[in-house]
């Protein structure tokens, strides 16, 4: 261990440079792949090597997996990460467990999700507050269809870096055309599902190569860098892309002089003078302060949790959204939304559930479109979605809603559905854009047959909606009477 | 805790203080989110305060998620009667610096049947004087969610929970049906007598904690700090022998060394470290090299394996 210490020491200089722009904040990351795969060894191993693991935790484990230990003399890790007696008992991780382990450079958050299939919800739940996945494959087998599953539900959740751990490369002969091939594969796969940031690495996660320590002793081909360095080097979610929003969580009148109103910055930045909106509202005002604790503020920006000042009398209360005026989020009552239902009664179409978002709030019904069939990617016609579905739904609300799409924004395009009998939360969603106006005619994939004269229709076409969908509409032409006759034919 | 140290800190006013980094910023801005989130969603919100450097830091955040407001709910205590002399001289004051609502609770059968640590064994005591407190506490107050300082790094059935931690109106935790927690947004609907444990620092570990007091200059029992303190051996733990209830067994002498504690609860179940560890640099070079866990002093975490996740299943915190 000295030696590859010493080893990963002299690489130091070479990546000194990059400091300066490191990205110091805590990197949140996703494994997925199945114990077949090694995944609870490699979570060991990581935990192990960074010494994220102490003596007597490491006792507890010996003298739980009593005398059971593989070849290295090591404990067995899975004892170490299967927290609960009925997991150890039955041997599968059944829920997501969160890790930590850092180095000198960065800490790290692991969401440690179970690869089985039956549960996709709690690997969308590990995924969602996830910068990064690392999917891992056995050297011998490859990709599977598992491999695939997990690659697209971590996109669908809105990670844009993937790292595959090429694991147990070392009963492969440290086999280098064999990684190219499984690399290549996955780099397609990744690229189908738009995903560009992809670092693929021969691993031995049992004799610990390429994980915290290089391996070069034994695969000299190999001069990418290993997992740790890579997780060191990886870019936090960031929600500076968009406009300034500040989803309210609660208002603050510790006196008659002093209204601020508090919550996170789910985006933007922020900074007294600014100009901004109150949603669903739509009054105006400028920022006057920011408060914290320690100081009044010059500006805040996404993550930080703040207290706001405005510059005059608005009614603004826990729910709302304070956003910038010239950027400024979706508001309307029908929304389109991907969700991941997460309990067995899976989403019914036409319930009201309770949709939280921020700290909003509010009544929404919900109709299923269509579904994803993980195996291939496609979506297919549906009006009911089942526990660890992935579907399209368009919301309709009572009053107005407030997003951006998740792809903008990771926190105000994100929500949850509550089930209002069980109070259970059912659904994770993002958002995709506003519903079609024509939302009132659109339920599920049905189709419509619409009566028009020629000249309103020729004007229908001409917009842009229509120009992109030419191919799903079909046109004929025909008399008022036959018209008649034909949607009289359609309601009998 | 000198009177300058406590002035600055009084003031609230910290201009020459460097900004936080990065890291710890990040984990401090989401304990705030939780305690704003649960303040905002549940009608009678308390917090756990146990005295040790994690409720140290709970309260500090949510000194600062209320500001300039003064923290919107009670702290409550579940006194046992055998904690440190010190914590208790400790928690008075920070009670009076802060003017904070403080709600002590010690379980009435403690006294009535004279359970102690030394006669109804850990596992016993803890059930009575913890776990059967903390409920009796809680169902008094008609509290719904209660803000503790556990961490998701501390113990393995820990490293499970969720930042709300669901419980039925008897205080139960049922690990296998958690509510998935996506995102930061937390579902704080539940039923009538049902409740939330909420836990503002599950993210933050051991580390993290000490970095955070070094950086925000949050004062904390001197039992952390190493100095010359009389103590006995007892079952391989090193117990402090101030308490006059403590009966030397046969055998055991009082003897003196340099010792401090990682974990604070009640003296005759903690363990002291050997350590010349006397400031906060002392004890985060101590804690970096550390080779055992903070739990390993916990006489109640043996008991038995799984024991705090079926502790926990039973209302302990």
């Amino acid at each position: 261990m000295t030696a590859s210490a010493t080893a990963t020491v002299s690489a130091f200089p070479a990546v000194e440079t990059e400091r300066v722009t490191r990205d110091t904040r805590p990197l949140r990351l996703i494994t997925c792949g199945s114990v077949d795969d090694g995944k609870s060894t490699l979570i060991g191993r990581l935990l192990w090597d960074t010494k994220a693991v102490k003596e007597d935790q490491a006792a507890t484990l010996q003298r739980d997996s009593s005398g059971k230990q593989n070849d290295l003399g090591l404990p067995d890790f899975a004892l170490l990460l299967d927290g609960l007696q009925a997991e150890r008992e039955q041997g599968i991780t059944i829920d997501v467990a969160y890790r930590y382990f850092s180095t000198d450079r960065r800490s790290f958050i692991v969401a440690d999700t179970p690869g089985h299939e039956q549960y996709t919800r709690n690997m969308a739940t590990g995924a969602s507050t996830a910068d990064l996945a690392v999917l891992l494959v056995d050297a011998r087998t490859g990709i599977l269809e598992q491999t695939r599953r997990h690659a697209t539900i971590a996109t669908l959740m809105g990670i844009r870096q993937f790292v595959l751990a090429v694991n147990k490369i070392d009963l492969t002969g440290y086999d280098r055309a064999r990684f190219d091939e499984i690399s290549h594969e996955f780099k397609e796969l990744a690229l189908s599902l738009g995903v560009k940031q992809i670092t693929a690495i021969p691993v031995s996660a049992l004799k610990g190569e390429n994980v915290v320590y290089d391996g070069r002793a034994s695969m000299p081909w190999y001069e990418g860098p290993t997992l740790v360095e890579t997780l060191e080097k990886a870019t936090a979610r960031s929600n500076q892309t968009v406009g300034f929003r500040l989803p309210v969580q609660r208002v603050s009148r510790p006196g008659e002089s002093f209204r601020g109103y508090q919550g996170t910055v789910a985006g933007g930045a922020v900074k007294p003078g600014d100009s901004v909106v109150v949603l669903p509202s739509g009054m105006v005002a400028n920022v006057k302060q920011i408060v914290t604790f320690d100081l009044v503020r010059n500006a805040a920006v996404g993550g930080d949790a703040i207290t706001l000042v405005l510059d005059r009398q608005v009614d603004v209360s826990r729910g709302d959204m304070i956003v910038s005026i010239d950027s400024q989020p979706m508001t309307g009552r029908s929304f389109d939304a991907q969700l991941v239902a997460l309990q067995p009664d899976g989403i019914e179409p036409g319930k009201r559930y309770w949709l939280k978002s921020g700290s909003r709030r509010q009544r929404v019904s919900v109709a299923p479109a269509s579904q994803l069939d993980l195996k291939n990617g496609n979506w297919t016609a549906t009006d009911k979605l089942a526990m660890n579905a992935i579907g399209k739904v368009a919301l309709s609300f009572d009053e107005q809603a407030v997003f951006d799409t998740y792809e903008q924004n990771r926190t105000t395009g994100a929500f949850i559905l509550i089930d209002p009998d069980t109070h259970n939360t059912v659904a994770g969603g993002m958002i995709t854009g506003r519903h079609s106006e024509l939302g009132g005619i659109h339920k599920g994939d049905e189709r419509v047959i619409l009566s028009l004269p020629a000249d309103l229709a020729d004007r229908l076409m001409a917009t842009e909606i229509f120009a992109s969908r030419r191919h799903d509409a079909e046109v004929r032409h025909t008399n008022a009477g036959r018209a008649a006759e034909i949607l009289a034919d359609l309601d009998e | 805790m000198s009177d300058s140290r406590n002035e600055a800190e009084a003031k609230g006013a910290a201009a020459s203080k460097p900004p936080l980094d990065p890291h710890l910023k990040a984990l401090e801005n989401e304990a705030i989110h939780i305690f704003r989130e649960v303040a905002a969603e549940f009608e009678r919100p308390v917090m756990l305060y146990s005295i040790g450097k994690d409720s140290s830091v709970l309260l500090h955040l949510a000194r600062k998620a209320f500001h300039p407001g003064r923290i919107p709910f009670p702290l409550l205590h579940v006194n046992t009667g055998w904690k440190f002399a010190e914590m208790i001289s400790f928690r008075d004051e920070i009670v009076k610096r802060y003017d904070l609502d403080l709600i002590e609770h010690i379980n009435p059968r403690g006294a009535a049947e004279n359970v102690t640590p030394f006669t109804h064994g850990s596992a016993r005591y803890t059930d009575i004087m913890k776990t059967e407190a903390l409920r009796h506490a809680l169902d008094a107050g008609k509290y719904d969610a209660a803000f503790g300082g556990a961490r998701r790094d501390e113990e393995a059935s820990r490293a499970k929970e969720r930042i709300y931690s669901f419980r039925t109106p008897d205080h139960r935790w049922d690990p296998r049906n958690q509510r998935p927690e996506l995102w930061n947004i937390y579902n704080g609907m539940i039923s009538r007598g049902e409740s939330v444990r909420a836990f503002p620092l599950s993210n933050w570990t051991e580390v993290d904690i000490w970095r955070y007091i070094q950086a925000e200059n949050i004062p904390i029992v001197p039992l952390y700090f190493a100095e010359k303190r009389p103590y006995v051996e007892r079952d391989g733990m090193m117990i402090l022998a101030e308490d006059p209830r403590l009966e030397l067994l046969p055998g055991e002498t009082k003897q003196e060394g340099l010792i401090r504690f990682r974990t604070l609860g009640c003296f005759p179940l903690t363990g002291a470290i050997r350590s010349a560890a006397t400031t906060l640099d002392d004890i985060i070079s101590e804690l970096e090299t550390a080779t055992v866990s903070e739990r390993q002093g916990r006489a109640i975490d043996r008991d038995q394996s799984g024991s705090m996740e079926k502790k926990k299943r039973e209302g302990y915190f």
